[in-house]
């Protein structure tokens, strides 16, 4: 570890620099002095140190001074005051200040050495702290968000705003629009993102198991409660509890659900303790809670209550320009979970899908890839491997006589050009279906 | 290829057959002839009477002014508690690849943590300390392994809690940095 570690010795004596030099240096770590202040700070500007260990006492700009200006470096330091006896106050006020500990000369050798084996173990701890948030961010990013339309950039942007702020938020969108991806991409991009985001499935749970699930419950609460069990708002604190499918919470948890985010308090069920949280609240459904509110099925209070951000997630079939980019970051999701490499679209089959409206919209594409990714015969995307393909009838508008053609086209395949059956499948006789295939120049596939 | 010898100065009076085993265990860690030399200089020029203690540095100074051209490494062997300005004390000290090195028996000795006097142990920890130094003026760092004789001891029972012995790693590090020094 130690040969990782710099340390940057600040000291007016010469003898006191020289001796913490040899002594770090026989430690393996990288180290460099510095006589004053003003040099050690024109030394941190030029090129990042873990350590500083810096005397309280100094010609010109003192520890204290120097300290301060160190707390404004984009990497700050892990800060170590030397003192005298006499200026053990001043460096407290330093601890106060944020320094992470003090020595007092002479030092004691083995308290020296366990002190920059702390410091060296924090800026370890550091380090590691900042490469797993780097790999946080890159996990939650919006990168999973696919496309380049109109629409999708303008929710992109929605997304970049909405995310510094508190507020509540209403995501709306028809199932399968990657709603619960969007609040994640909001939380991962606010400042709460080093908290963690709760998910509730509000509809696939009963009203007594919401109201357990959502504010937690004392042991003894209920039957089967014989732990004590934290709460997902409580879970949430410092970060966001998404609620997914808010709209179908009952009126009771309705009243509950407002209270708590008026108060941002709560008991658990079958406690009597208040319990305080710092939660922001995103929920997502794909019901119109405004008409909802008309007809008196979903609070007008609660309602406004979350609706302070809205964001509506355009369906698939009015960003159709986003489903080849769409198709082919499943294609590569799905090839590299099954250790395969991507494989392409036959252009026919990347048609279709263009056609297609898709009602399940883009968690609808993604079963339709993956499925193909397997059924298929590893090397390309067919028509055939579709189940649209087979089952469901294109949008476009095209001719009886193209409709007959594909009609007939399957029906052979699927009787491997055996005219007879085929003919008997198409209720025609032979001789009008061999006609039928010369009219529309249709071949046997190889 | 060159072919010097390590010399160790006694600045104090210290028993024959301490120093005589002393250097027959330098020798052996280092393959390297050993001298004992008698060091006549007065050294209570370097005592600070606020601490009680003797200047380490000006001492090591001392010793470096002292070494023939011909010695490889040298070394001060003394019996009075030694400082640095900024430690409460130390057992010896000696630069990374450095000429000379200082160490002393006083801080070694049993009696001064209350308990009977051991000569053989006394011999054991002044030999570690010594060869450690030593392996600092070779250009060995302080070992992580809790038994190699390069691992940094504060206190005595952490000398006493390692070997006499460097570790595969140091050895082979300081194998290599004898290389040009025996024939």
């Amino acid at each position: 570890m130690a040969e990782n570690i710099s340390i940057l010795i600040v000291d007016d004596e010469e003898s006191v620099r020289d001796s913490l030099y040899s002594w770090f240096i026989d430690d393996g770590y990288d180290v460099e002095c510095a006589e004053n202040a003003k040099k050690a700070l024109s030394m941190l500007d030029g090129r990042e140190f873990d350590i500083v260990l810096a005397d309280i006492k100094m010609p010109g700009m003192d520890g204290m001074e120097m300290h301060r200006r160190i707390k404004t470096l984009s990497r700050e330091p892990i800060f170590i005051i030397m003192t005298a006896f006499a200026s053990v106050d001043t460096a407290v006020q330093a601890l106060k200040n944020g320094a992470f500990d003090y020595v007092t000369k002479p030092f004691d050798p083995d308290d020296l050495s366990h002190l920059i084996r702390n410091a060296a173990a924090q800026v370890a701890l550091k380090n590691e702290n900042q490469s797993l948030k780097e790999k946080i961010t890159s996990l939650d990013d919006v990168e999973d968000i696919i496309g380049e339309s109109a629409p999708l950039k303008s929710l992109l942007g929605d997304i970049e705003s909405i995310a510094q702020s508190s507020s509540s938020v209403i995501i709306t969108g028809e199932s399968g629009t990657g709603k619960e991806l969007v609040a994640r991409a909001i939380h991962s991009n606010s400042p709460r993102k080093y908290f963690p985001m709760i998910s509730v499935h509000c509809g696939a749970l009963t009203e007594s198991l919401l109201e357990s699930e959502l504010f937690g419950h004392e042991k003894g609460a209920f039957t089967g409660a014989t732990l004590n069990r934290k709460g997902r708002f409580e879970m949430a604190d410092g970060g966001t509890i998404f609620l997914d499918e808010i709209a179908t919470i009952s009126p009771k948890m309705q009243i509950e659900l407002l209270r708590v985010l008026e108060s941002k308090s709560f008991v658990r069920v079958g406690g009597n303790k208040e319990i305080t949280s710092d939660f922001r609240v995103i929920c997502a459904t794909n019901r119109d809670l405004k008409s909802m509110v008309k007809n008196g099925t979903f609070r007008e209070d609660l309602f406004y209550r979350l609706n302070v951000l809205n964001i509506r997630i355009p369906p698939l079939r009015e960003r159709k320009e986003d489903i080849p980019l769409l198709v082919h970051y499943f294609i590569k999701k799905y090839c590299t979970s099954m250790s395969r490499d991507a494989i392409p679209v036959e252009p026919a089959a990347l048609n279709h899908l263009m056609e297609f409206d898709f009602p399940g919209n883009v968690r609808e594409l993604e079963n339709m890839i993956e499925r193909a990714i397997v059924v298929g015969n590893g090397k390309e995307i067919r028509l055939k491997d579709l189940p649209m393909g087979k089952d469901v009838i294109s949008n476009s508008i095209e001719s009886l006589d193209e409709l007959e053609k594909k009609h007939i086209a399957k029906i052979l395949d699927k009787y491997s050009w055996n005219i007879s059956r085929s003919a008997q499948a198409l209720n025609i006789d032979r001789a009008t279906l061999y006609n039928k295939i010369r009219k529309y120049d249709l071949k046997q596939e190889a | 290829m060159e072919n010097r010898n390590i010399i160790l100065f006694l600045c104090g009076h210290f028993e024959d057959d301490l120093v005589v085993s002393l250097g027959r265990e330098v020798e052996k860690a280092f393959h390297l002839p050993v001298c004992l030399e008698e060091c006549k200089r007065d050294i209570t020029g370097y005592y600070n009477p606020v601490r009680r203690q003797y200047d380490a540095d000006g001492l090591m100074k001392m010793v470096s002014d002292m070494s023939p051209g011909a010695a490889l490494k040298t070394m001060g062997l003394f019996r009075v508690d030694l400082f640095i300005p900024i430690l409460t004390y130390i057992f010896g000290q000696a630069k990374l690849n450095g000429e000379s090195g200082i160490v002393s028996l006083y801080r070694l000795r049993n009696e001064l943590y209350g308990l009977g006097a051991n000569q053989d142990l006394l011999l054991e920890r002044f030999s570690k300390v010594v060869i450690h130094e030593f392996g600092h003026a070779f250009g060995l760092i302080h070992c992580h392994n809790p038994v190699c004789i390069m691992r940094s001891s504060t206190y005595v029972e952490d000398i006493d809690q390692k070997e006499i012995h460097f570790c595969r790693s140091c050895r082979a590090i300081l194998d290599d940095c004898l290389k040009k020094y025996t024939t």
